[in-house]
């Protein structure tokens, strides 16, 4: 009966004896009051959940998605801190504060975040923000959708977040290799909390690709064909493309995974004819792809910074697009160089070491593109432009170890050392970090009508960038000495020194962070100074600067006809003020709560499944099912905005533009 | 004290290695701790020659790249007001031909490289010797590592006992979760795996002691799961096959159950072996419905 109601959930579950954990909850727990407590001071409980958590705008869902991300990224790299504390510490004798169970757990969950929380909601969020702006789309494809999208994605980060204080994590690592991820040598909560965090946001993850698959399918402007794509839009496409065909992968092989683990089935198990390298190969071939579908959004928004700022357009851009098209293609076919070391002949290993390879040359051309679009450019230092340059020249680095670890003779003696960590490591941080961040300063006035602080910004650029390479850059040495990964202890006391060197750089990196967060706070407090009045603070090239800063809710009173591949900048250069066309009523689509809800009845599904509470895994179920016929049959779905209103808020945006000293106005 | 002024001078040594251009410059003065750079075995060296080559190859392309990248961010800089200012330059036939033809060529001269070395290294390659194989069976453990010498009737736990100059075919398996075995001076690893056999053929050329690591995370033992490998001149190998044949302990199925518990940072082993076919029953365990199933 008791099991009926509870499943196998006991108050032992929460970890009381360790200080750590408790310390870090009571902390989350309070911040999160503290929060909670203050909106409902300022009454603003109904305004968020009004104008933000039911809003299927996507310029907010867009920004809800890069606060998750934001959030996310203080706890990962609280993670990445801890463990690089104590590689610090655990030499020899000395044990470290940390039992292997938990930090087995925290370089598990920080992978698992970092990608999966961190990196995905983060482009999601700008490509959320910029993609309908770029393309001249009134909204996406599917608003509702969107919404669920992002609702399941939180559902999923909560549920990994649930897992501090209530049971444990995974501890079999980001990719969660069975037969260790099975119930025979991991019969607690932790895999399944891992399963089912990555399972909802995973299917959000799809729906989000298809819908922007979708949106610039269909619903570019009037004149913009594929050759006047912005390029951002471009890999944007490319990247929904890898979406929709890797995540099902993943979709399949999580439902396998559970099926093991609940069911007591025997896919990848070491009996009853399991192979665990069945998991592998559909992993990698999830999470090769993966890589990408994180890279080159970052890679898109690279451009299309390099150009505006190097007062030129992009350098070669049809290279540009089909060197996407050509990684997105290869990406599939390079998994196995993910397990060289499994003992495949020769030929094999050969094959997918030359296809990795090949890869390299559309990635070469793009970075040669990028340094052709500086040359004989007038290139201005801002912050995105920074993270582009550390990028360039990071990347380069950590391209080169990349190519280094496909060739399999190299990779028998770097695999699954702290080359492998310090090369994927080199790749992400300046490949898709840098290049969010660039994107976030790029297109933050967009969307709040002020710029951010450009001093703390470079500032923060700058401890980043030393503190990469200081975190990092020893790390391929430890590879050389054969430093394993994933060790919380080790006996060589040769190998401290580098690890207290990337500790170091971690700490600068936390000055960094800091630094991100008082320019944030900063601005804030300066808006007025910072005011965006022309809707092109940086004299922009496409379409998203044609409009004002903050974009209104229906973004283009007209929607535009596009004549040329940088549109908005030829038509400034052709110096003919815009044509004052009669203002028409818009069609929007109206506020839904029933995103959030089904956000929420996704996460207690997967709690429930995480605690065989069956019962309640099966109510969750059954409502959002019920949430889906509620929605399908729901005809409100649209509501008007009369032509005064957006005639009135149009003439008050554009007002600003002309005259800058009126701003204070309609700051808000 | 002196603790520290050690502390400091590796601490020094560590960066001066980590910022010297080219790394390896430094593997005289930093001794024998960059395992992978100093190999002691064939294998070894011919993947840390790779290692270098393709190393070198991709630095042809890489420090001009980067060199530019600075360069050109310098020179176009805004401020310097450069004459030759292109506004609407946006393509070049010429410079798009180089730049994907330089990368192809590299790329074309690394995958030949990658086509013959990959064939040459391959791990289930034997080694050309004038001496017979020394074969070793290893089964990765629940967190520990068992030697099976099937020739010798000996076994050891968390030590590695091979004669130099011998070619050595390790056979592997796991009566647990993967794990991954990896002697980095003497050559690349490979995985080993519960129902599985793979393989992999090694050498030490001289005689050395040599650290010996699982990489593959196989759970809280992990961290301990690393071992010596003792590589001895032939006179004592045999000596050292004598004692061991006449070693109190045994290894036999009551043994390999007890083993078979997980345990963490267990000392070194040496058994006499009374049940020859050990090895492969761990291995025929895995296949299919067997009588010493786990439900795992
Ligand atoms: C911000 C600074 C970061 C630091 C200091 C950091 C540090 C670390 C450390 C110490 C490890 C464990 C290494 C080991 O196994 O020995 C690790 C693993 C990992 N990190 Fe990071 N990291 C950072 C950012 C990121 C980012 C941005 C991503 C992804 C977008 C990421 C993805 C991963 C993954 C996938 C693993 C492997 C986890 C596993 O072994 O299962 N990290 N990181
Ligand atoms: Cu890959």
């Amino acid at each position: 009966m008791e099991t009926l109601i509870f499943g196998r959930l006991n108050y032992h579950d929460i970890p009381y004896d360790n200080p750590i954990i408790m310390a870090t909850l009571g902390g989350a727990i309070m911040l999160l009051l503290v929060v909670a407590f203050l909106v409902w001071y300022h009454g603003q409980w109904s305004y968020l959940w009004r104008e933000w958590f039911t809003s299927l705008d996507h310029k907010r869902i867009g920004t809800m998605y890069i606060v998750l991300s934001l959030i996310m990224l203080l706890r990962g790299f609280a993670d990445a801190l801890l463990m690089r504390t104590q590689q610090a510490l655990a030499e020899g004798g000395v044990a470290g504060y940390l039992p292997p169970e938990h930090y087995n757990q925290i370089f598990s969950a920080h992978g698992t975040i970092m990608i999966i929380f961190v990196a995905m909601p983060f482009f999601i969020g700008l490509m959320n923000i910029v993609v309908p702006l770029q393309i001249g789309a009134r909204d996406v494809a599917y608003p509702f959708l969107n919404s669920v999208s992002f609702w399941l994605t939180v559902a999923g980060a909560m549920l990994v977040m649930l897992s501090l204080g209530l049971g444990n994590f995974s501890h079999a690592g980001w990719s969660a290799y069975p037969p260790l991820s099975e119930k025979h040598y991991s019969p607690g909560p932790g895999v399944d909390y891992w399963i089912w965090g990555l399972q909802i946001g995973g299917v959000g993850t799809l729906m989000t690709g298809i819908n922007f698959f979708v949106t610039i399918w269909r619903l570019r402007a009037p004149g913009m064909t594929w050759m006047k794509l912005p390029i951002f839009s471009w890999t944007i496409l490319v990247t929904t493309l890898l979406i929709m065909l890797a995540f099902p992968v993943l979709t399949v092989l999580l439902a396998l995974l559970s099926l093991d683990r609940t069911l007591g089935l025997h896919f990848f198990t070491n009996h009853l004819g399991g192979n665990l390298m069945l998991f592998t190969n559909l992993f990698w071939i999830w999470g090769h792809p993966e890589v990408y579908i994180v890279i080159l959004p970052a890679f898109g928004i690279y451009s299309e910074v390099t150009a505006t700022f190097s007062r030129k357009p992009l350098f070669g851009y049809t290279s540009m697009v089909y060197a996407s098209l050509a990684i997105a293609t290869l990406s599939f076919v390079v998994w196995l160089h993910h397990f060289f070391t499994m003992g495949a002949g020769a030929n094999v290993n050969a094959f997918f070491g030359i296809a990795t390879m090949v890869i390299a040359v559309p990635t070469g051309v793009k970075v040669f593109n990028w340094i052709f679009t500086i040359y004989r450019g007038r290139l201005e230092f801002t912050t995105p432009i920074l993270w582009t340059l550390g990028f360039i020249v990071t990347f380069c680095i950590g391209g080169m170890t990349g190519v280094l670890l496909a060739v399999p003779g190299a990779d028998f003696q770097l695999h699954n050392s702290e080359f492998l960590i310090a090369h994927f490591h080199n790749m992400l941080i300046p490949g898709a970090l840098f290049g969010y961040f660039a994107g976030y300063a790029y297109w933050f006035p967009k969307i709040f009508g002020f710029r951010l602080n450009e001093t703390w910004g470079k500032r923060a650029f700058w401890l980043w960038l030393v503190g990469f390479y200081l975190a990092f850059m020893p790390l391929y040495a430890l590879g050389f000495m054969g430093m394993p990964r994933r060790l919380v202890h080790y006996d060589n006391p040769l190998w401290q020194p580098y690890l207290v060197t990337a500790l170091v750089g971690t700490l600068l990196i936390f000055a960094g962070i800091l630094c991100q967060i008082l320019q944030l706070t900063l601005s804030i407090q300066q808006r007025r100074l910072l005011q965006e009045n022309t809707g092109d603070p940086w004299n922009g090239r496409t379409l998203e600067w044609s409009i004002p800063c903050p974009a209104p809710a229906w973004n283009f009173a007209h929607l535009p006809t596009v004549h040329a591949r940088d549109d908005f900048h030829v038509t400034k250069q052709s110096g003919q003020a815009p044509p004052s066309l009669p203002y028409s009523a818009i069609l929007l689509p109206a506020a839904s709560g029933l995103g959030p809800i089904m956000g929420a009845l996704a996460f207690l599904l997967g709690f429930g499944l995480v605690w065989y509470l069956w019962w309640m895994a099966a109510v969750a179920l059954a409502g959002l099912v019920l949430c889906l016929l509620v929605r399908s049959l729901d005809d409100e779905t649209e509501f008007l905005i009369p032509a005064t209103t957006v005639e009135a808020t149009e003439r008050a945006l554009r007002r600003i533009a002309s005259s800058p000293y009126n701003a204070s106005q309609v700051s808000q | 004290m002196a603790m520290i002024q050690r502390f400091r001078l590796q601490s020094l040594a560590a960066l001066l290695c980590i910022f010297s251009e080219p790394l390896w410059a430094c593997t005289g003065s930093c001794g024998s701790q960059w395992a992978v750079l100093t190999p002691q075995g064939s294998i070894a060296s011919q993947e840390k020659d790779l290692i270098l080559t393709a190393l070198g190859l991709m630095l042809l392309v890489v420090i001009p790249t980067i060199t530019m990248t600075l360069y050109f961010a310098w020179k176009y800089r805004a401020s310097n007001e450069t004459p030759d200012y292109a506004p609407n330059w946006d393509h070049s036939s010429r410079i798009e031909k180089v730049i994907w033809g330089i990368p192809t060529l590299i790329i074309a001269i690394l995958g030949t490289l990658v086509w013959i070395s990959t064939h040459r290294l391959s791990p289930y390659r034997p080694l050309s010797s004038p001496y017979p194989p020394l074969e070793v069976q290893v089964v990765a453990m629940d967190w520990k590592w068992l030697f099976i010498y099937p020739d010798l009737k000996v076994a050891t736990l968390n030590q590695l006992v091979i004669p130099a100059g011998v070619p050595v075919h390790f056979v592997l398996t796991s009566d647990a979760v993967m794990s991954s075995f990896f002697i980095p001076q003497l050559g690349g690893q490979i995985y080993a795996m519960a129902g599985m056999t793979t393989h992999l053929h090694l050498i030490a050329d001289q005689p050395g002691v040599f650290e010996g690591y699982n990489t593959q995370f196989s759970g809280p033992g992990f961290a301990g799961m690393h071992f010596e490998t003792r590589a001895l001149p032939s006179e004592s190998f045999h000596q050292w096959v004598q004692t061991a044949s006449h070693a109190p302990a045994i290894l036999d199925h009551v043994r390999l159950t007890q083993l078979e518990q997980p345990t963490t940072d267990v000392p070194p082993q040496i058994y006499r072996v009374t049940a020859p076919r050990l090895f492969n029953e761990i291995v025929e365990s895995y296949q299919g419905p067997h009588d010493r199933m786990k439900e795992n």
